[in-house]
């Protein structure tokens, strides 16, 4: 059985030292199989106007072609031609729970992130997602500063 | 829903507005105009409006009850055996992860409901209370119960029959399920009922949906400022309007549906508050409630009065029937259009079982009617049109002061609710408009332009003008709107069965299933 880290990237250059770190570590492993996630940050419960309704499912293929483009594909590009075995996901939800059950769904034994960036009363109030993963993920979780 | 009804909150609107400038502004070409108005639209109101032989009660009232009555039977009372299931569905219990992003249940319903809490919930319900008294509100709630299955049969519909395009944007509401509906089943007149449907649709947006709010929240405004040209708000409110609607300025409507549900929130909260602070006379209220249902309690028409008030108030509060729900309700991606209309079943639940019950519980609880002390029968005001109040208040002033004797700074609170349910319910109602525009005229950037600019130019009209006759009309409009939507609804209902007995199977067999969260 292989062994699947899931990196968790938010397209800032956190991201990049995640994906250093996580190379480090499969090379050490052996054989191991990455999975790339990106999750758009996104609420059920939010409320909308009825024509942002109307509109929401054009906006969210907009959204998924727009991460895939800019943070996946490039990672996972570079990934494969370092000579990984890869793929990519990307999901909107709540960023720590839908990484977390990416991970739960596709088997990942363990996640590396990078450390969040966020800031100011935001991150004093709700506390980051990355917090908000490590105490509540299923799998062991990686930091990487 | 918050339009005028002629009888209710447009005595309140007509007083306010009596005062001796208004008077004279009135006077000239603004009374020509509205007297041509009313002329040429005066058989048209008295036809909807127009009683039962023999009765004070509106024949669109009881066409509104009966339609309810029938779809409750015909979907085995649907409202109860699927209340529980609506609920996990907003919870979000069905959704598949892998659709999150898409519109949700819960998204779809706080839009709808932006739409139709409001001005119906707070000053409607005073009406009804004042006139028909504590025993308006048992038939309100049983019309809200009823109104439930109405909400649900044209909602599942409406996802059910919507245009997706295929830049991934939807276009639904009753016009689709005429048109595509009858279609499909092999009946002939749909696309006239459709475009029928659309130009009462406009009518209703622009009057009821935009003049008639406009004119209310100037009301309030002036209320608390002093009087000032009505042009003024009006413009202030088609800039904002127009921002949001042509200019795709995001972020006030973002506030407006923040700030709304929060003010109805809020304004539950505060009811349950004086409730309980009254806690000793609960069951004194529901006794009224009851044994005015029955009795009258001594109100004009008694117990029929008690009861044409009730069905009125709901049927005009929650808009069951009336189609609009169904226009809101398609934006949302499901594989399972019945799911929506699950859903949908629970906004007449809130507005009018909910929200209204919380308003006439806190004026009868606050004692703002007058009982008369030998008897045990409510008091009537001199002209014997409505039951005496304290301060003699009717309408918005009456759920006013019934909130002020227990929280004195309640008024102020409630002047800006009633300014944001205004507004937000502009805003759904220029959707709602939109859609029907385009289904006459077609879609493209400058056609929708035209109707949004129409619309803002309506908002100045509305604030600036005591425009009785219009606002008569609009109400008019939209009832227009259930007269060819129910119409249509008896034709579809058994699209709608087919999906329900598919949809049952499939959840008891556990096709249908929760996800794990």
């Amino acid at each position: 059985m292989t062994t699947k880290i899931v990196i968790g990237l938010d397209g800032t250059e956190t991201g990049e030292r995640a994906i250093g770190f996580a190379k480090d570590l499969a090379e050490r492993i052996g054989t191991c199989e990455l999975l790339v996630a990106y999750v758009i940050e996104w609420s059920p419960y939010t409320f909308q106007t009825p024509e942002e309704n109307a509109q929401r499912h054009k906006r969210r293929e907009e959204e998924i072609v727009l991460a895939n483009e800019r943070v996946v594909t490039p990672a996972v590009d570079a990934l494969k031609a370092a000579g990984f075995n890869v793929t990519g996901i990307v999901r909107h939800g709540d960023v720590a729970e839908t990484l977390n059950a990416i991970t739960v769904e596709n088997g990942g034994s363990q996640i590396v992130v990078g450390r969040a960036s966020a800031d100011g009363i935001k991150k004093r109030l709700f506390g980051s997602s990355t917090q908000n993963l490590v105490m509540h993920a299923d799998v062991p979780v990686t930091v990487v500063k | 829903m918050k339009t005028l009804v002629k009888t209710g909150v447009s005595g309140a609107a007509a007083a306010l507005l009596a005062s001796p400038a208004m008077a004279q502004e009135a006077v000239g070409l603004d009374q020509k105009i509205n007297q041509a108005f009313a002329d040429l639209t005066g058989p048209f109101v008295s036809f909807i409006f127009a009683p039962l032989p023999g009765t004070s009660f509106p024949w669109i009232v009881m066409w509104l009850v009966i339609a309810a009555s029938v779809f409750t039977l015909y979907f085995a009372f649907v409202q109860m055996r699927f209340f529980s299931h609506a609920i996990s569905l907003v919870k979000g219990d069905y959704s598949d992860p892998n659709d999150a992003g898409e519109v949700s249940h819960f998204q779809a319903l706080a839009t709808a409901l932006s739409g139709t809490v409001g001005l119906g919930n707070i000053a409607g319900v005073a009406v009804a209370v004042g006139i028909g008294g504590p025993g308006a509100t048992f038939w309100m709630i049983l019309a809200g119960l009823l109104g439930m299955a109405s909400k649900f049969t044209e909602c599942t519909l409406g996802v059910k029959y919507r245009n997706e395009y295929e830049d991934g944007t939807v276009s639904g509401g009753p016009m689709y399920y005429m048109s595509k509906g009858f279609n499909e089943l092999g009946l002939p007149g749909g696309k006239i009922l459709a475009v029928l449907f659309s130009i009462f649709c406009i009518l209703g947006a622009l009057g009821g949906g935009n003049m008639f709010q406009a004119n209310q929240a100037h009301q309030q405004i002036a209320g608390i400022v002093g009087d000032y040209p009505g042009w003024i708000t009006g413009v202030v409110f088609a800039v904002v309007v127009f921002m949001v609607i042509v200019g795709g300025l995001k972020s006030i409507a973002r506030v407006t549906e923040k700030v709304v549900p929060f003010m109805g929130v809020m304004y539950v909260l505060t009811a349950l508050v004086i409730i309980v602070m009254n806690a000793d006379m609960i069951g004194w209220a529901f006794g009224q409630i009851f044994a005015g249902a029955f009795t009258g309690l001594g109100v004009a028409g008694g117990m029929v009065g008690a009861l044409i008030q009730g069905f009125k108030r709901a049927a005009f509060s929650n808009e069951a029937g009336v189609g609009s729900a169904a226009i809101a309700h398609s934006a949302v991606r499901t594989k399972e259009p019945i799911t929506e209309g699950f859903v949908s079943l629970l906004e007449p639940f809130i507005d009018t079982v909910v929200i209204c019950t919380m308003t006439a519980l806190v004026i009868i609880i606050t004692q703002q009617l007058i009982i008369d002390p030998e008897t045990g029968n409510y008091m009537l005001n001199e002209a014997g049109t409505a039951i005496a109040t304290v301060d003699g208040n009717s309408g918005v002033s009456l759920t006013s002061a019934a909130f002020g004797s227990a929280f004195s700074w309640f008024p102020y609170i409630l002047a800006i609710a009633v300014i944001l349910f205004a507004f937000s319910t502009m805003i759904s109602w220029s959707y709602y408009g939109l859609k029907a525009w385009t289904y006459l005229f077609g879609e493209g950037h400058t056609k929708e332009l035209v109707f949004k600019v129409i619309f803002c130019i309506f908002v100045v009209i509305g604030a600036a003008a005591n425009l009785g006759p219009v606002i008569d009309f609009s109400d008019a409009a939209i009832f227009a709107m259930a007269v060819v939507n129910v119409f249509a609804l008896y034709f579809l209902m058994k699209v709608v069965r087919q999906e329900l007995a598919s949809y049952s199977e499939r959840l008891k067999s556990g096709e249908i299933r929760k996800f794990g969260h």
